[in-house]
C-alpha cells in the first residue's frame, strides 16, 4: 500500500512541476493573489492557468468523488497532493465557500440532480457562492431568522433581507436559510434554498469594515422566485443542514492560517525586523510573549492533526470543530495583535502595500465573530462535549 | 508518525489506569502522607510495578526489562498523575534507565539495568544545585585522584535522595562536565531528607572528597552535558504526561462538581461563567495531549527535533496542569480549599511537577533559543 502511495507521489511531484506556473509559486502577499473563481472571476493567466489545471483533475476536492468533478482520491493520496504542493509552495488554485462550505453539506443532503448540478462548477471555479444566514435580528441566535419563502406553485417566493454577507455582491449563487413555515417552532420551520444571484428582485449593498475593504453586503430580497427543485432536503428541515454546514465553515476558519503552511512564524518575522542580542530576539519582552504564542501555535497546530488522525483511525472526536474554531481564531488574533507589535510604528501605515499589516490586523477581529463568535463556540463545547446543564 | 495510540500503547494504558486506580489511588497517597512514612512511598507497590513491567518499561528485553518505550512510559506516568501516586518511577525507571541506555558501558548496562527491571535498585539523579532549575550551572568538582576522582559539592532537588541505592552526579572536570555512578553509602556522601509541598521528597545531598572509580564514570569524561540533557529531556517528557494526568484528573473531577453542586435553586454547571472557563479548559488540555503525545513520539525515534517537542510539551503541560487545578479549587469553592478533598493536592503536585526541571519561563526560553531567537 505505502509503494502505491509512493507511486502516486512521484507522479504527482511531476504534474504538479509540469503545471504548477513558476507565478503561482510565491507567499499569496494581497487579496488580488486569493482566486476565488465565479463567472466574473478577473484572473491573471497564471492563476487561470493554475485553476484551469488543477480543476480538470479535481484536485480543487481531492476527496470528493469523480463522477461530481472531485479528484476521488483517499485520505492518505490526498495528504501527499497537500505535502507536495507545500513542497512546491504551491498556492491554493481556489478560494471558494463552495468547497469550503456548501460542498460538503451538498455531498451528504443534496439530491443527486443538485450534486450533478453544482458541485462539478464548485470544483472548475466556475460558480462562486455566498452564504445567505445571518440577519439584522439573527446573528448568534441564528434559528430566529424572518427572511421568509411561500409556495407558489412550483416556486419560492422569496422577501427579506440578509446581513454581513461575504463577497454577495461578486457572487453567482447563494445558499440561504428561509422561513418556509412561519407557524412551526422557530428550529423547524426553516429551509435550504440555493438561488442564482442573477435572479430579479436581488439587490446587493457593500459595507465597509474597519480594515477599509467592503467585503460584505446586505442582501435584499424583494419577491425572488426560486424553482421548488432548488430546495436542498425537506422543507423545514434547513437547520440540520444549516448546522451541518457550520461544523466545516468552523473547522475552515480555525484551521486557516495554522494549515496554510509556509507562513512565516512571528517568531521569524521579528527576529528580521528587530533583530537579535547575540542568541536572543533584541526585545525580551516580546521574545516572552511571542514564545508563549508559538507554544500556544504549535500546540494546537499538534492538535489539529491529532483530531485527523483519530477520525482517520476511526475515534470519535465529537463537537471539535467548536474547539478548533474557538482557539483557532483566538490564536490568529493574537498573532496579529504581536505582529503589530514587532512592526511598531511602521505597522500602522494605512495607504499602499505598506498598510497591509493594518488591515490584516483588523481584519483578524472578525475572525472569533464570523462563522460563530468565540462565545457560542464555547457553548457548544460545554453543551455538547461536556454536558454541561442548561447550556 | 499518526498522533494515536496504537493498539499496543491502547492496551498499556488500560492496564496501567486500572493498576494504578486498584493499587495506588489518591487514598493510599493520603495514608502515606498521613503516616509520615519514612520511605515516602510504598516498596511492596513499587515491587508490584516491577512485576507490571512498569519498572522495566524503558530496559531493554535483553536486559530484563519490557522495552516499551516512551510512549507507553508516558501513558503509565499519565496514570500516575491521575492517581497521585507515590513511587521512584520517575527517578529510576525513567532517568537512570535512560541514563543508562544512552550513556552506560556494557559492563554498566549489564550490571544496572537488570536491577531497575527487577525493582531492587533504587536511583537518584543528582544535577541541580540552584533552586531554579539551571542543569549546567554546575560547581560540584571531580578531580583525578588514584585511578578514578574525587568529588566535591552540593546538590540539591534530588528527587528520591534518601532512598536511593546509587546517585547519577554531574561534576565538572577539566573537560567539561562530566557524570558518575556514586553509591550512595560511600564515605563522604551526606543526604538530608526534604519533604516538599506535594509529598515527594528531594533531599540535599552533601559531597565531600568522595572517591569513585574510573569505571564508574557514567557516559565518558566530558561527555555529561549531552548526556545530562538527555537524561532530562526523557524526565520532562514523562513529567509532561504525569502533569496531563494531574490534568485531566482536576478537570474530571470538576465538570462532575459542577454537575452536582447546585446554588441559586440551579446546578452551578449552568452558569455561563463557569461554562466559558470549562470550556476554555477543555481546549487547554486537549493542547497539552497533543504537544505530550509528540514529545514521546519524537523521544521513541530518535528525532532531531525531540529536545524542541520536549520542551514543548513540558511547557504546555505545566502551564495547563496549573490553570486546571487552579480552576479546580476555584470552582469548588470553599470545599476545594479542605484538605478533606483531593483537589488541593493535585494543585500541589501540578506546582512541584511544574518546576522539576524546567519550568514553562525555561523551556520557552529554551525553545526559542533551539528556533533562532
Ligand atoms: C467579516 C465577517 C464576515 C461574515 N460573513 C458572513 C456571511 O458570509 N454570511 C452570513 O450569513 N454571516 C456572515 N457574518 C455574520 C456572522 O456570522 C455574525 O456576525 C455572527 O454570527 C454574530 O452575530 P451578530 O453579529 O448578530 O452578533 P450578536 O449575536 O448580536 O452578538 C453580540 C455579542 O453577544 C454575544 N452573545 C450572543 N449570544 C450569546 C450567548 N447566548 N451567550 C454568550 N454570548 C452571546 C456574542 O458572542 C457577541 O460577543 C460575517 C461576520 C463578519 C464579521
Amino acid at each position: 500500500m505505502s509503494d502505491t502511495l509512493d507511486a502516486f507521489r512521484i507522479e504527482t511531484r511531476a504534474w504538479l512541476e509540469a503545471n504548477c506556473p513558476a507565478e503561482m509559486r510565491t507567499p499569496v502577499a494581497r487579496d488580488s493573489d486569493v482566486c476565488w473563481g465565479g463567472r466574473n472571476a478577473k484572473l491573471s493567466g497564471p492563476q487561470r492557468a493554475w485553476l484551469d489545471a488543477m480543476g480538470a483533475k479535481g484536485w480543487t476536492v481531492p476527496e470528493w468523488p469523480a463522477a461530481y468533478g472531485g479528484g476521488g482520491l483517499s485520505k492518505d493520496e490526498a495528504k501527499v497532493l497537500a505535502s507536495e504542493m507545500r513542497r512546491l509552495g504551491a498556492r491554493s488554485p481556489l478560494s471558494s465557500f463552495g468547497i469550503w462550505m456548501l460542498g460538503p453539506a451538498l455531498l451528504k443532503y443534496g439530491s443527486e440532480a443538485q450534486k450533478l448540478e453544482h458541485l462539478p462548477k464548485i470544483a472548475r471555479g466556475e460558480i462562486r457562492w455566498c452564504q445567505g444566514y445571518s440577519e439584522p435580528g439573527a446573528g448568534s441566535d441564528l434559528a430566529s431568522l424572518r427572511t421568509s419563502a411561500v409556495l407558489d406553485g412550483d416556486e419560492y417566493v422569496v422577501n427579506g433581507q440578509k446581513v454581513w454577507t461575504s463577497y454577495a455582491d461578486k457572487a453567482d449563487w447563494i445558499f440561504c436559510l428561509v422561513r418556509t413555515h412561519p407557524d412551526a417552532p422557530k428550529h423547524l420551520g426553516i429551509s435550504f434554498l440555493l438561488f442564482d444571484m442573477a435572479s430579479p428582485g436581488v439587490t446587493t449593498s457593500p459595507i465597509r469594515l474597519i480594515s477599509g475593504a467592503s467585503p460584505f453586503c446586505q442582501t435584499f430580497f424583494d419577491d425572488v422566485r426560486v424553482p421548488a427543485a432548488n430546495l436542498m432536503g425537506e422543507a423545514g428541515k434547513g437547520w440540520d443542514i444549516a448546522k451541518y454546514l457550520l461544523t466545516h465553515e468552523r473547522e475552515m476558519i480555525g484551521a486557516m492560517d495554522f494549515s496554510a503552511g509556509g507562513r512565516d512564524s512571528v517568531s521569524q518575522i521579528a527576529a528580521r525586523t528587530i533583530g537579535l542580542d547575540g542568541e536572543v530576539l533584541g526585545d525580551p519582552i516580546l521574545r516572552t510573549d511571542i514564545v508563549r504564542h508559538e507554544i500556544d501555535a504549535w500546540a494546537f497546530g499538534l492538535t489539529m492533526e491529532r483530531v485527523k488522525d483519530q477520525a482517520k483511525a476511526g475515534q470519535g472526536v465529537g463537537a471539535l470543530s467548536s474547539m478548533l474554531k474557538y482557539y483557532g481564531t483566538e490564536l490568529n488574533k493574537q498573532r496579529q495583535e504581536l505582529l503589530m507589535s514587532v512592526g511598531g510604528s511602521d505597522s500602522l501605515q494605512w495607504e499602499g502595500d505598506d498598510g497591509d499589516q493594518s488591515r490584516s490586523w483588523l481584519r483578524s477581529r472578525a475572525n472569533s465573530i464570523e462563522g460563530g463568535t468565540s462565545e457560542i463556540n464555547l457553548n457548544i463545547i460545554a453543551k455538547r462535549v461536556l454536558q454541561l446543564p442548561g447550556a | 508518525m499518526a498522533l494515536v495510540l496504537t493498539e499496543e500503547q491502547a492496551m498499556i494504558r488500560d492496564a496501567a489506569d486500572g493498576f494504578f486506580r486498584d493499587a495506588a489511588p489518591p487514598a493510599a497517597f493520603r495514608k502515606l502522607r498521613d503516616a509520615k512514612d519514612a520511605t515516602g512511598f510504598d516498596r511492596d507497590l513499587w515491587r508490584q510495578m516491577a512485576e507490571q513491567g512498569f519498572a522495566g518499561v524503558l530496559v531493554p528485553e535483553a536486559h530484563g526489562g519490557a522495552g516499551l518505550g516512551f510512549v507507553a512510559a508516558g501513558l503509565i506516568q499519565e496514570a500516575v498523575g491521575r492517581n497521585l501516586t507515590l513511587s521512584p518511577l520517575l527517578s529510576t525507571a525513567i532517568l537512570a534507565a535512560s541514563a543508562l541506555v544512552a550513556g552506560g558501558t556494557e559492563e554498566q548496562r549489564a550490571q544496572y539495568l537488570p536491577q531497575i527491571a527487577s525493582g531492587e535498585r533504587l536511583f537518584a539523579l543528582a544535577a541541580d544545585e540552584q533552586a531554579r532549575h539551571a542543569p549546567h550551572a554546575i560547581a560540584t568538582t571531580a578531580e583525578a585522584s588514584g585511578n578514578g576522582f574525587k568529588l566535591n559539592g552540593c546538590k540539591t532537588f534530588v528527587l528520591d535522595g534518601h532512598v536511593a541505592d546509587t546517585l547519577i552526579v554531574a561534576a565538572r572536570t577539566d573537560d567539561g562536565i562530566t557524570l558518575f555512578l556514586v553509591d550512595a553509602k560511600a564515605p563522604g556522601v551526606a543526604t538530608e531528607r526534604t519533604i516538599m509541598v506535594d509529598q515527594r521528597n528531594a533531599a540535599e545531598v552533601t559531597l565531600t572528597d568522595v572517591q569513585v572509580d574510573g569505571a564508574d564514570v557514567l557516559g565518558g569524561v566530558g561527555g555529561g552535558a549531552a548526556l545530562l540533557d538527555r537524561i532530562l529531556d526523557a524526565g520532562r517528557a514523562c513529567l509532561a504526561a504525569e502533569l496531563l494526568g494531574v490534568s485531566q484528573q482536576s478537570f474530571d473531577t470538576t465538570i462532575d462538581y459542577l454537575k452536582q453542586r447546585e446554588q441559586f435553586g440551579q446546578k452551578i454547571g449552568s452558569f455561563q461563567a463557569l461554562q466559558h472557563r470549562a470550556a476554555h479548559l477543555f481546549c487547554e488540555v486537549e493542547l497539552a495531549r497533543s504537544a505530550t503525545l509528540r514529545a514521546l513520539q519524537a523521544l521513541d525515534a530518535g528525532e532531531d527535533r525531540a529536545p524542541m517537542f520536549v520542551s514543548l510539551a513540558k511547557a504546555k503541560a505545566g502551564d495547563v496542569a496549573k490553570l486546571a487545578s487552579n480552576e479546580g479549587v476555584q470552582m469548588h469553592g470553599g470545599i476545594g480549599m479542605t484538605d478533606d478533598y483531593d483537589i488541593g493536592f493535585y494543585m500541589k503536585r501540578a506546582r512541584a511537577a511544574g518546576e522539576t526541571f524546567g519550568d514553562a519561563g525555561f523551556h520557552g526560553d529554551r525553545l526559542a533559543r533551539l528556533m533562532g531567537y
